[in-house]
Formats: structure tokens, C-alpha cells, sequence
């Protein structure tokens, strides 16, 4: 076949427009919150306190995460401890978690030791360490301060589950994807509070807004005494405990 | 004698450097003389390049990276998600009456589902899920039977003592539990 | 489908008392480790001109190449999702070691290893190109790029090249291993691998290991072959291997005397699991078995007069345990980083499954699949004159 020069670069121009066109048809959708959502990411920045001397370690929280996000069994995006301090040995705590305070705790009435629950979960860190090693950007700090992990995107590596010094992150058993408190986010851009807060019966636990200048966290942070876990990883850890002893781990 | 195109090649070179070659034009001429394979590799390497590049245009979605090193698309997929507890206010726009004897006692800031499990489903549509009333005799001590963990202020008791083998709804009203 | 639920002593968070990293996790460090010390022992030949290692130095790139091209799958059969594996290329994450080292990896793998062989053997690719038949004929073909250019310029061109090549892969392959290193030592949620330390140690243990395994690989090809063993080179080899391993076996106790002296809150836990979990692994298999053996075996031939098959005998043995040591150390760093809790008050055990894709049989499957891939490199680029066509 004889084409002339003007015939063969018209043919190559719509050939190169056309497969762009294709390529921009098989394009992954792009991702943005809904549209019609009401929910700005701007205005939030989230967190969560914790009040030591309200929980009474019934586990209701960790009953109602596993239930609000299917979680596996045998794993926990959030949990509880029981500790015992006998006197001044703070190196030597007694911990016990038995499926992770999930059914309650036996009863325990030893004398003489200091005893509480600390219930724990992601501290959803702005400075996160796990966000930090994810060689693919699978996991991230949202705009609105919480701790992610795109399940589409994962690998499945688990570097994030080791460089969490919480130990909060693991891998699903069955999806081989890095899995961890989400912080409820599906519930909290839709104006309902987290799975665990709502199950909590004594308020030790609850959501926080630290961009709301209502929110009851300023005048928690600000008349009492605050701790996070593990402050010397320098985490920007948002999970702020009230009454932490010097003793939990 | 004949270089690789077939043509002639006259020594010019007055003076040569330690490589080999002569002055910067005629030695370039040489090094590229001697490094055809290398130049062939270089290409071979481009077209690597040039692939990888398309390969990655083709798959990466094209608002990666706008908020952040990852995929925006994650975020409206994880909020995508179905609430399974229905939260308590949304109890209490059906149940008012239940809801205001429960805000006048120690359990007001009990919410409904802490007790009666998640009813999303049923605060939807009551139809399609029947709420099951929990059994007073297992949880009621889950959280009021008494352990020196729990702060001292919290009502608990030695439920033996208490109540023998009687379940606690015999007595207390769980909306309700102050006598 | 999870099996066994490993054996609890004290108190672990919850989510630990599995382990994340298997042994397919070892392996990994340990192969990557076998292709910067088998190209370290190419440079000594090449850039520093030791002459004595000469006959060796083919023999250690492709035994470099062999190993390399292994050392992926290991990655693999870990990950969730390996079929998404091409995302790390593709949107690396900057702060990510892991992500960063699978640029370092492609960069060793073509821009060093490949080009560097390729730029070696190019003579010997065109000659039998023109000489050999059938499929052999095309495969040699294919690798010469189309170019049959054999006169003396291009091949000065090629030795120039080469050495630059050599030179920048001196470095490269101490960021090749040090990357590793740097991957654990930079985790500073475990104290068992957080230290700056720790890039240096994997590197040096690199070096000692891929020595090691190169002694074995060219006494047993000569072996096979029956062909004279060039002593001068084995105990050059064996020397080198010597010296490395002091700097290796030193800064292994520094760090173990620093925790010591300094007995932070972590050191009490990881002193208790060195004593029980890891002691044999640690104690036994890596320092006395692994390293002050094979360190007691080279040193003597250094001082006393042994005879040329008194002393390959020992040579031999020093090398497989030092291979044998070098693995537990792979073992103790990961393995043992996953036994005790972040809480330090309390340990888990290892569940290693056998024939499972993270399990003991695909581990040593890997170990093994460099070796007949050595093999068909060797048949396909012979580091030997005699051989060519």
C-alpha cells in the first residue's frame, strides 16, 4: 500500500492521541471523600484520651472493635492489660492480657499491689514511625491525623508491624494485608464516635478533636496530668493517658 | 587500513594522551570508534527506561501522592465502610422513653449497645434485626463484680455474697438499677 | 489454617506473640551478604591488583551474579502480596529503607554485576557467537548486543570501563549490604536492632561469609574439574578471610560489651533470652562454633608450617563454619529480634512450619538454587582459558 507522507503522520498523530486516550481509560479512579460528603478532612485533627482510673476492664471496647471491623481472631487492634505493682519495684510489673481483655479478666484480689487496667491501642502518631518505613506508601497519616493502611495497596511486607514500638499493628491472617485501628474512620467522618468509646460504660476512653475548640480534650490536657507511652520514641504519639503509672510498659 | 564504517584512517595525532587519544575532537572520534558496544548498551538501557516509565504512567492512579505519599482513593474507601453499632443517640430517637429513665440514673452514660451488642442494622431497619436481651446473670458481672483493679469509687460487689445464685435482673432494673 | 500458637513466658502485647519475619527473612540477609563479599574478593583482583587472587576473579563475579539473582525470591515468597511487589519500583517511598534498597539492589545487579561481566567476557560472548551452533549460537548472539567489534580499541575500552565499573562497585556493594544492615538498625522500636552498628557488622559479616563461600565454590569446581589447586591464591583467599573476620568478631563484642556495661531496661530482658532462647543458636552455633573456631583454625596456619593439603583441610573446614556462623548471626539478629516483647517482660517462641511458603524446606530450597545456577553460568561464561571455544 502506497501512503503519502501527509497520510502516514496523520495516521501516527490519531494512533498516539488515541492510545493516550486508552491509557486515560484504564487510568485508576481518582480518590478524593465522597463528593457529597459534608465532611472536610481540614477541619479535624483526632485523638483519643484515656482515664486510668475510670477503666474497669470489663473489655467491652475490645469486644465491640472486633465486631464494628471483623477483626481477626487471635489479633487486636485494641486491647487491655492488667498490671500489678508490688511496692517500689516498677521494673517488675505482673501483666496479664488474656486474649486480649476480651472476655473481662478473672477476678484478682491480691493484697498489697497497686492494681489497674490500661487499655491501649494505635496512638494514631503525627510523627508515626510505621508510616515512616512503608517502602511503598501504603500506610499514612491522613490530613485529619489518623494512621491508615490502604489494604489495596499493601505488600505485605511487615516492616510497619516491626517498627511499631506499641505493637499495635499485625498481619491479617487471611487478607496478607498490615492491618490496625483505623480510629473507626468510617464512623467518625459520618459524626458517630469510635466502636470502642461508644461500647466504653465508664467514658475512660474517648475520641478527641484537638482542631475543635469545644472539644473537652483542651481542658483534659490542660488541668490534668498527662502521659503518652513510650514518649522517649519521640512518636507524637495522640493517645493521651490520665493517671499512666511510671510502671506500664 | 579500515575503521568499523568502512572508511580510511589516517594517523593525524601529533601527540597522544595517556588513553589513547589525540586532541579532543579526533580522540572523542576515537573513543566512540572503540566504544560502539557501549553506545548499543546505553540505548538498550534507554528503552528500559523509556518502558519502566510507561509502565508506571499505565498503573500508578495519577493523584498519588496528593495529600501525601499514597493513594487518595484510600481514604474514601476506608470511609466507605457500613457502621455496625448504631451509636446511642440514634437508639434514643426511637426508644425515648427507655432513653430518659436511663438518663436520670448511674447508668446514663452507659451507651445502649455496650449492653444489648451492635444494632446498626436494627436502628436501619428494626426489621431486619431482632435485638436479643442479653442475660442479666452473666452480664452484669462482667463489669460490677468486685477486683481490686477497678478504681474503688466503681459499685462493684462480691456477687456470691451479693446475690447468691440470683441473676442481678431479679432486683435492679438494667435502665433503671439504683433500688 | 494458622497452626501452632507458639509457647508464651511472661508477658507479650497481644499482637507480638506471632512472628511477623520467618526465616525466609534470614535468608535474605545472608545471600544478599554472600554477593557483596564474593565481589569484594573480585576487587582485591581487579582495583588493588593483589595478584594472588587473580585466578579467582571470574569465579567470584559469577558466583556474585548467582546469588544475586536468587536473592529476590526469598522477599517474595514472604510478602502478602508479591504480585504487587513492582509498587516498591514504582512509588517508592523515600523514607523507606526497604524501599530505597530496592533501588540500590537494581543498581548493583545492572549498572555493577552485569556490566561488569558483561564488559569481561564481551571477547570471549563474540568469539563463540561466531563459533558455536544451533540455540547457543543465538544466545550468545543476543548477548553481544549486535555489536562483533573484538579489535584492540574497543577491548582497551572495555578493560578502562571495567575498572571504573569495579571502582564504583567497591562501594556499591558496601551500600548493597550496609542497606541491610541499615533496614534493622535503624528500627528504633527493637533494641536488639537499633544501633549505628549495625550497617557495619552486616557488612563486614558479608564479607567474611562471601569469602567463605567463594574458598568452597573454587576448591570444589576444581575439585570437579581436576585441575591443580593455585595455592598461592587459596591462602591469600584464607588470609583475607582471617583479617576480615578479627574486624568482624570485634565489633560483634563491642557491641555486646557496650549493652553490657550501659544495662538500659532493654538489656535485662535480651541478656535473659541470650541465655536461654538464642543460646544455642547464639552462643554455640555463631560465637564459639561459628567464629572463634574458624578464627582458632585460620590463625594457626598463619603461625605455624602446615603442608598444601594439611592446609586446604583446614581452610575447608574453617570455611564451612564460618558459612554455618554467619547464617545464626542472620538467625540471632532476626529471629531473635522477634522473641521478647517490646513490653521487655516476656518472650515467644519460634513455630518454625517445614513445608509450608515461609517454612524451613523453601528456605533451604533457596540456599541451594544458587549453586546450580553457578553451574549453568559457569558452562555458559567459563572463567577458565582452556575452555573457550
Amino acid at each position: 500500500m502506497d501512503l503519502s507522507r501527509r497520510e502516514l503522520l496523520a495516521a501516527a498523530g490519531k494512533f498516539i492521541v488515541l492510545s493516550g486516550a486508552a491509557l486515560e481509560a484504564f487510568e485508576s479512579p481518582t480518590g478524593a471523600l465522597a463528593a457529597d460528603s459534608k465532611y472536610r478532612m481540614a477541619d479535624h485533627w483526632w485523638a483519643m484520651t484515656i482515664d486510668i482510673g475510670k477503666c474497669i476492664g470489663c473489655g467491652n471496647c475490645v469486644r465491640a472493635c472486633a465486631s464494628e471491623n471483623d477483626v481477626p481472631e487471635g489479633f487486636f487492634r485494641t486491647w487491655v492489660e492488667r498490671y500489678e505493682v508490688n511496692g517500689e519495684d516498677m521494673e517488675h510489673p505482673q501483666v496479664e492480657s488474656p486474649a486480649g481483655g476480651m472476655h473481662g479478666f478473672p477476678v484478682r484480689n491480691t493484697p498489697g499491689v497497686k492494681s489497674f487496667f490500661v487499655p491501649k491501642l494505635c496512638n494514631h502518631c503525627a510523627e508515626s514511625p510505621c508510616v515512616q518505613v512503608c517502602p511503598v506508601g501504603a500506610t499514612y497519616v491522613s490530613p485529619d491525623g489518623v494512621v491508615l493502611v490502604d489494604q489495596q495497596y499493601c505488600v505485605g511486607c511487615g516492616y510497619c508491624v516491626q517498627a511499631c514500638p506499641y505493637g499495635c499493628r499485625y498481619l491479617h491472617p487471611t487478607k496478607h494485608v498490615a492491618d490496625k485501628c483505623t480510629l473507626c474512620y468510617h464512623r467518625i467522618t459520618k459524626g458517630l464516635t469510635t466502636a470502642c468509646c461508644e461500647a466504653c460504660p465508664t467514658a475512660a476512653r474517648t475520641l478527641a478533636d484537638l482542631k475543635n475548640p469545644k472539644d473537652p480534650v483542651h481542658e483534659f490536657l490542660r488541668v490534668n496530668a498527662v502521659q503518652v507511652l513510650k514518649p522517649d520514641m519521640a512518636t507524637g504519639a495522640k493517645v493521651f493517658y490520665k493517671d499512666l503509672d511510671g510502671s506500664v510498659r | 587500513m579500515l575503521d568499523l564504517w568502512g572508511a580510511r584512517k589516517f594517523d593525524r595525532c601529533a601527540a597522544k594522551d595517556w588513553w589513547g587519544a589525540c586532541s579532543l575532537t579526533s580522540g572523542m572520534k576515537r573513543i566512540f570508534e572503540g566504544s560502539e558496544h557501549l553506545i548499543r548498551l546505553a540505548l538498550v538501557a534507554a528503552v528500559l527506561v523509556l518502558a519502566f516509565l510507561a509502565i508506571r504512567y499505565a498503573l500508578i492512579p495519577r493523584d498519588f501522592g496528593k495529600y501525601g505519599h499514597y493513594r487518595p482513593g484510600s481514604l474514601t474507601e476506608i470511609a466507605a465502610r457500613t457502621p455496625v453499632f448504631a451509636g446511642r443517640d440514634a437508639c434514643a430517637s426511637c426508644h425515648v422513653d427507655i432513653a430518659t429513665a436511663k438518663s436520670k440514673g448511674p447508668h446514663a452514660n452507659v451507651g445502649c449497645e455496650a449492653c444489648h451488642g451492635p444494632l446498626g442494622r436494627h436502628a436501619q431497619d428494626f426489621t431486619s434485626q431482632k435485638p436479643v436481651l442479653p442475660d442479666t446473670a452473666k452480664l452484669c458481672v462482667t463489669c460490677h463484680e468486685a477486683d481490686s483493679a477497678k478504681p474503688k469509687t466503681f459499685p462493684q460487689v462480691v456477687s456470691r455474697e451479693h446475690a447468691g445464685d440470683a441473676a442481678c435482673g431479679v432486683c435492679h432494673n438494667p435502665h433503671q438499677p439504683k433500688l | 489454617m494458622d497452626a501452632v500458637i507458639p509457647n508464651v513466658q511472661g508477658f507479650m502485647y497481644p499482637n507480638e506473640v506471632q512472628l511477623t519475619w520467618s526465616v525466609l527473612i534470614v535468608v535474605y540477609p545472608y545471600i544478599t551478604g554472600l554477593v557483596a563479599g564474593a565481589f569484594i574478593l573480585a576487587s582485591l583482583a581487579r582495583v588493588f591488583n593483589i595478584a594472588a587472587v587473580q585466578p579467582i576473579y571470574r569465579l567470584s563475579l559469577l558466583t556474585a551474579l548467582a546469588f544475586l539473582l536468587v536473592a529476590p525470591l526469598p522477599l517474595q515468597l514472604h510478602l502478602g502480596h508479591p504480585e504487587r511487589s513492582y509498587e516498591m519500583y514504582m512509588t517508592p517511598h523515600r523514607t523507606s529503607a526497604m524501599a530505597m534498597f530496592g533501588f540500590v539492589y537494581l543498581w548493583y545487579l545492572l549498572v555493577v554485576l552485569l556490566l561488569e561481566i558483561w564488559l569481561d567476557y564481551r571477547k570471549d560472548i563474540i568469539l563463540a557467537a561466531r563459533s558455536r551452533t544451533g540455540v547457543m549460537k543465538w544466545v550468545y548472539s543476543a548477548l553481544t548486543l549486535g555489536s562483533r567489534n573484538i579489535d584492540a580499541k574497543s577491548l582497551h575500552v572495555d578493560d578502562r570501563v571495567g575498572w571504573v565499573v569495579t571502582l564504583i562497585g567497591i562501594p556499591s556493594a558496601f551500600l548493597l549490604h550496609g542497606y541491610v544492615g541499615f533496614i534493622f538498625g535503624s528500627v528504633k522500636a527493637n533494641p536488639w536492632w537499633s544501633s549505628p552498628l549495625m550497617p557495619v557488622v552486616f557488612i563486614f559479616s558479608a564479607m567474611v561469609s562471601g569469602i567463605a563461600v567463594v574458598l568452597l565454590v573454587y576448591e570444589t569446581v576444581a575439585h570437579l574439574r581436576k585441575r591443580p589447586i593455585d595455592m598461592a591464591c587459596l591462602d591469600t583467599v584464607a588470609k583475607y578471610l582471617l583479617y576480615i573476620f578479627i574486624v568482624d568478631f570485634s565489633l560483634e563484642m563491642l557491641d555486646l560489651v557496650h549493652r553490657m556495661y550501659e544495662a538500659n531496661q532493654s538489656f535485662r530482658a535480651l541478656d535473659f533470652m541470650v541465655h536461654t532462647q538464642l543460646y544455642l543458636s547464639q552462643i554455640v552455633l555463631q560465637i564459639e562454633l561459628g567464629t572463634l573456631v574458624p578464627i582458632g583454625l585460620l590463625a594457626l596456619v598463619q603461625v605455624g608450617k602446615f603442608g598444601a593439603i594439611l592446609r586446604r583441610r583446614i581452610y575447608t573446614v574453617a570455611a564451612a563454619l564460618t558459612l554455618i556462623g554467619i547464617f545464626f548471626m542472620r538467625w540471632n539478629v532476626v529471629i531473635g529480634g522477634q522473641l521478647f516483647s517490646k513490653s521487655f517482660l516476656g518472650y515467644t517462641t519460634y513455630k518454625m512450619a517445614f513445608a509450608a511458603r515461609e517454612g524451613l524446606l523453601p528456605a533451604i530450597a533457596l540456599l541451594i538454587l544458587p549453586f546450580p545456577i553457578l553451574w549453568g553460568l559457569l558452562k555458559l561464561l567459563p572463567p577458565w582459558e582452556e575452555q573457550k571455544v
